[in-house]
């Protein structure tokens, strides 16, 4: 590939692209660079796909970093640039003089159901490209959307209002059954799903298209900062919504898994070391007394009890759900495990998280079955605390470990500090999870500070923070 | 670092043909990072859910060029001497009972530390063979992380060095091909090393060829009601969710069953297949409305 570039040309540009992964939490050496080189050098550069796959290949090292590299490689190797090669025509009302008139929704929302009910990807992704330049160009009959200053704007937003896809679900399955197909429950929600699903890849193929016209007018740079996913693993809880939430409790299990391989291997470098004389001698008998083979102590694993104590309340229950199946998860890693919610008060749902139990909804049965509020529920640290040791107080014993999860804000009630350090006495080890930013500690009516003063208190905004106190926190 | 020998492959297309011809279908990603890691000399992490093809890969790989395939096998505990090379103990100790009285220690010694008294495990035969070979290292997450630090001579290098001999380095780089299930993560010295293909579950068209040429007697409705629907239970929160291997098991059992149709009726029948544990079943069931 000797092609004459301009100063800083394609290799240049590469760089580029590997700075805007870093800055993504992407971890890409030098090293990935040159190979990320050599794959260009290796490939037909007018094979976009193959060139994103190469790239892929050479620069990135874990699974969960690929949506990240995904939208990016989007903004920095565009499949095209403008309009782009027109394939399909979006309709549009016609004026008096001949020339474009805006467009036409209706016939817009026919063609969409058509491509939709096919399942033509290309189709429509040719469609979400021409959709946009349309809508942001001309906009639709009716709603006079125009760029300011003649410059055309860009909005997923207003293009997916317009077409709403959503409501073409009925329609399409209508047409589906129409086909002669077999009518039953299971095949209409099994189609139902599948138009979800494609439905769902358009508004996606529609925001990229935006994001794509976006950065040509306003420079990647500033679209790669603001419209980039975050990796799983870096979301924060509390601000994180459904979807994320979704995605992340899929990364449970590996994480879980992870964890306690790693938790092996520190126990089988744990075991190492300490020599057993007793058995050491023992052993030289069958060499004439000379201690050819060592023997070494091993360690029983102490597996604690887990007792843990978690705040349900709306703003937390993303944090908690996720570490609770997290928990669930390592529960071998545990003699036993008992799990109280608390918003007001507090109850026992340990019998929810049961082996074998259906784990991704239970949170709603928490809410539903447990006995939780009292007044206006919200979040009662005080009172719950106080509720636990009255009614589950031996819960608490020398072997336990107590884990408190929770924002601490107390809602300015009384964070009854008394009856929290009695249950640390009374508990082998104690900590708690905040997955609220350090710097947000003890502002407003956060007692966390205060709750920090008895027992170690610990950050958790993230799944990767989390995991590597919990990993910290674990037996040996 | 250029390889020296000839690539296998002469482009990305070549590769999606060749491969197809032994039966193995790939997607892009698969065919680029197989083409790359050819045309590169480096050594190909794959990485994905069980039950992908990520070990037929390597298969196909040696059956597309007509290499040899060396296999190791990670497991727990798996160390040098099961991965690299050993010494033949008990042939060196005969030779040395043989030698005595009639020769100096020093001969003896030299002759025992010999290419004779070696027995080459996986990676050393495959950096050994002169003719073209394929290195499957499989399930590397399963080994001690000790043992990734052994690799990595290997990997980079194509080179063993086994301190009584000097240094044995390949006259042909093998194709080196590590798969892991991520239970750990791999060090990154090992990553970096390595071109990485994170291997899912194919898109529906290619998934419908892959059962429709393992399983050829499937009518083709069939075949597409199947990818659908599994596609829809893959897009659920299950604890282990099918994986083309279960797809394809499942054509297998609708066709000894003699059933034609995908209905509720035969999903009923049949879920076991695709789904492996109780409270996974009853989850779908429920959303697919099949009770």
């Amino acid at each position: 590939m000797a092609v004459t570039t301009p100063e800083h040309g394609l290799p240049g540009h590469l760089v580029d692209f590997v700075g805007a992964l870093r800055r993504h939490g992407v971890a890409v050496g030098p090293g990935e660079t040159v190979d990320a080189a050599e794959v260009v050098g290796a490939l037909d550069l007018l094979r976009r796909r193959e060139l994103r796959e190469g790239l892929a290949a050479a620069l990135l090292r874990r699974s969960g970093q690929r949506e990240v590299f995904d939208t990016l490689f989007d903004l920095y190797f565009p499949p095209a640039l403008g309009v782009g090669a027109q394939e399909i025509e979006v309709p549009r009302a016609t004026t008096e003089d001949g020339s474009d008139g805006p467009v036409d929704v209706d016939a817009l929302r026919d063609l969409l159901a058509d491509l939709l009910l096919a399942g033509d990807e290309e189709g429509l992704r040719e469609l979400a490209r021409a959709a946009v330049d349309a809508l942001g160009t001309a906009g639709a009959s009716g709603t006079g959307v125009q760029g300011v200053n003649g410059q055309p704007s860009w909005s997923a937003y207003q293009a997916l209002r317009l077409m709403s896809p959503e409501t073409l679900l009925a329609r399409i399955l209508d047409a589906m059954r129409q086909d002669g197909d077999p009518t039953d429950d299971f095949t209409d929600e099994v189609r139902r799903r599948e138009i979800r699903d494609r439905i769902a890849r358009f508004r996606k193929m529609v925001q990229d298209e935006v994001r794509r016209r976006t950065a040509e007018q306003r420079g990647r740079e500033q679209v790669a900062k603001t419209a980039v996913p975050k990796q799983a693993e870096q979301v924060e809880f509390l601000s994180a919504y459904a979807e994320q939430l979704a995605q992340l409790r899929r990364t449970v299990h590996p994480l879980a898994r992870r964890l306690a391989s790693r938790l092996a291997v520190r126990r089988k470098h744990a075991k190492r070391g300490q020599l057993d004389m007793r058995r050491t001698l023992r052993r030289s008998m069958s060499t004439g007394g000379v201690p050819m083979k060592p023997a070494y102590k091993t360690r029983r694993p102490g597996r604690p009890e887990l007792v843990i104590l978690c705040d349900v309340s709306g703003s937390v229950a993303g944090f908690s759900h996720f570490t609770l199946l997290l928990v669930q998860a390592l529960r071998e890693q545990f003699s036993k495990v008992r799990v109280f919610a608390f918003v007001e008060k507090t109850d026992e749902v340990t019998h929810l998280f049961e082996p074998g139990a259906e784990l991704s909804g239970v949170m709603q049965r928490v809410l539903r079955e447990a006995d939780l509020t009292a007044f206006d529920g919200h979040s009662d640290y005080g009172h719950a605390l106080g509720s636990f040791a009255e009614f589950w107080g031996e819960a608490i014993t020398s072997k336990t470990s107590l884990l408190i999860l929770g924002d601490a804000r107390t809602n300015y009630r009384d964070p009854n500090l008394a009856v929290l350090r009695r249950l640390v006495g009374q508990a082998r080890h104690a900590h708690w999870l905040n997955p609220e930013p350090k710097r947000q500690w003890g502002t407003g009516d956060s007692a966390a500070h205060r709750y920090a003063d008895v027992l170690p208190m610990h950050e958790c905004r993230t799944a990767g923070q989390l995991a590597d106190v919990v990993e910290a926190l674990l037996p040996v | 670092m250029k390889a020296t020998q000839s690539p296998l492959f002469g482009s990305v297309d070549e590769v999606t043909e060749r491969l197809e011809g032994v039966g193995y279908l790939a997607s892009t990603a698969v065919a680029t990072t197989v083409y790359l890691a050819d045309r590169l000399g480096k050594p190909l992490l794959v990485e994905g859910p069980a039950g992908v093809g990520k070990t037929e890969l390597a298969k196909a790989v040696a059956a597309a060029t007509g290499s040899g395939l060396v296999r190791l096998q990670c497991y727990e505990g798996i160390d040098e001497a099961r991965a690299l090379y050993e010494w033949n103990h008990a042939k060196q100790l005969l030779r040395i009972t043989a030698g005595q009285g009639h020769e100096s220690w020093d001969a003896t010694r030299d002759d025992v530390f010999s290419e004779e008294f070696l027995l080459p495990r996986p990676l050393l035969t495959a950096i050994r063979r002169d003719d073209p070979t394929v290195l499957l290292i499989d399930e590397m997450d399963k080994a001690d992380v000790e043992v990734e630090g052994l690799l990595l001579e290997v990997l980079s290098d194509y080179q063993v060095s086994i301190p009584e001999m000097g240094t044995v380095t390949a006259t042909r780089k093998p194709f080196a091909l590590l798969t892991s299930n991520s239970t750990r993560e791999l060090s990154e010295a090992l990553k970096r090393r390595c071109l990485f293909l994170h291997l899912d579950f194919p898109d529906p068209d290619l998934e419908r060829r892959i059962v429709l040429t393992r399983v050829p007697e499937l009518p083709q409705a069939l075949a597409d009601a199947l990818v659908r629907t599994v596609r829809v239970l893959r897009a659920m929160e299950l604890r282990k969710v099918p994986s083309v291997a279960e797809t394809i098991d499942w054509g297998r059992t609708l066709l000894a069953l003699g059933l034609d149709t995908l209905d509720d009726d035969a999903v009923r029948q049949t879920l076991g297949v695709v789904l492996k544990h109780q409270s996974d079943q009853v989850k779908a069931s429920a959303e697919l409305r099949l009770n």
